[in-house]
């Protein structure tokens, strides 16, 4: 019972703050909004078992790719108001296409639900759950087993977006920023920095001919 | 009793509003970004559903190389919106057609 109440809470919620994501005037508000839907996925994966993907959505997403979007949005300087202009123009073709898609799927669904419930299929075995493990250290066991080499390529993909990231938006220091050249500090000697000139008296010192 | 077509109506609805926002705000790109990650979100709760409810593990293992490929992916958009915002002083799509290199 309280299974069933808190997925249609869930259910709810997520759907309610993904319409409010695409709906909000202020972006900001959008960013709001995705961290909540986020966070009421996190729950819909909890009450399948599924607590670490949960964990990982709520780590990764909120505390990281919500906040870039935060920081984006509030960085720039962006007239939000003119970028909406389209919006109303463009609501007939987003809604018809959404209906579309909807009914599509919806009639996918009802398709493969007209034997009865829908047919998973059976599992081969070989990525069962075992037993009296949790979520996380089944996932671990295959994870740094089976599907090893697709996990380390996911962290090459990671490495690459960084480095991509870093050099996309680094901007090169301007070329009248005084730099300290610690060799040239060094190899510097009194001998060529200094001339040791010996006037007589009453008379100036030439220096370049300059006039004094 | 919630079976699996409950995840696949929420998920599908989910999707389809990812899409209804690529096409509402098609000259925001911030909005547009976002509306992928819903897209991306609703094909993980697919993903999670389906592996719990088959007993196969999966499923989740994917939805954790997705999400590497979304944040991945936010990363990069991001980036190339910040550069374009300081060439052109706005993050207009429709202007992005004109992008030379």
């Amino acid at each position: 019972m309280i299974h069933t109440l808190a997925f249609y809470l869930f259910a709810v919620m997520v759907l309610t703050s993904g319409a409010l994501v695409v709906l909000a005037r202020n972006p900001v508000h959008s960013v709001l909004w995705l961290i909540l839907a986020f966070f009421n996925a996190a729950g819909l994966m909890v009450l399948v078992g599924a607590e670490f993907i949960a964990m990982l959505l709520i780590i990764v997403y909120v505390g990281a790719v919500a906040v870039l979007f935060l920081f984006v949005v509030m960085m720039l300087n962006i007239d939000f108001a003119e970028l909406r202009a389209g919006f109303i123009k463009n609501a007939p073709l987003a809604a018809l296409v959404a209906v579309v898609l909807f009914v599509e799927l919806f009639v996918a669904i009802i398709a493969a639900n007209a034997g009865g419930a829908v047919t998973l299929g059976t599992p081969d075995g070989s990525a069962a759950p075992l037993l009296g493990e949790g979520n996380t250290e089944n996932i671990g066991a295959l994870l740094y087993t089976r599907y090893v080499f697709l996990f380390e390529v996911a962290g090459i993909i990671l490495l690459v977006a960084m480095i991509g990231a870093i050099v996309l938006t680094h901007r090169e220091s301007r070329a009248t920023r005084a730099h300290q050249n610690i060799t040239k500090q060094n190899m510097r000697r009194p001998e060529d920095a200094t001339e040791l000139k010996q006037p007589e008296i009453g008379k100036g010192v030439d220096i370049g001919g300059r006039e004094l | 009793m919630i079976g699996v077509e409950h995840y696949i109506v929420v998920s599908s609805l989910l999707f389809v509003l990812g899409v209804l926002g690529i096409f509402l705000n098609r000259k925001n790109v911030i909005v547009i970004l976002m509306a992928i990650e819903l897209i991306l979100l609703a094909v993980n709760i697919n993903l999670v559903a389906f592996s719990a409810f088959l007993g196969d593990l999966t499923g989740q293992i994917f939805a954790m190389f997705v999400l590497t490929v979304a944040a991945a992916e936010a990363a990069i958009g991001l980036a190339i919106l910040v550069i374009y915002f300081r060439r052109r002083g706005t993050i207009a799509v429709d202007d992005i057609s004109r992008m030379k290199g």
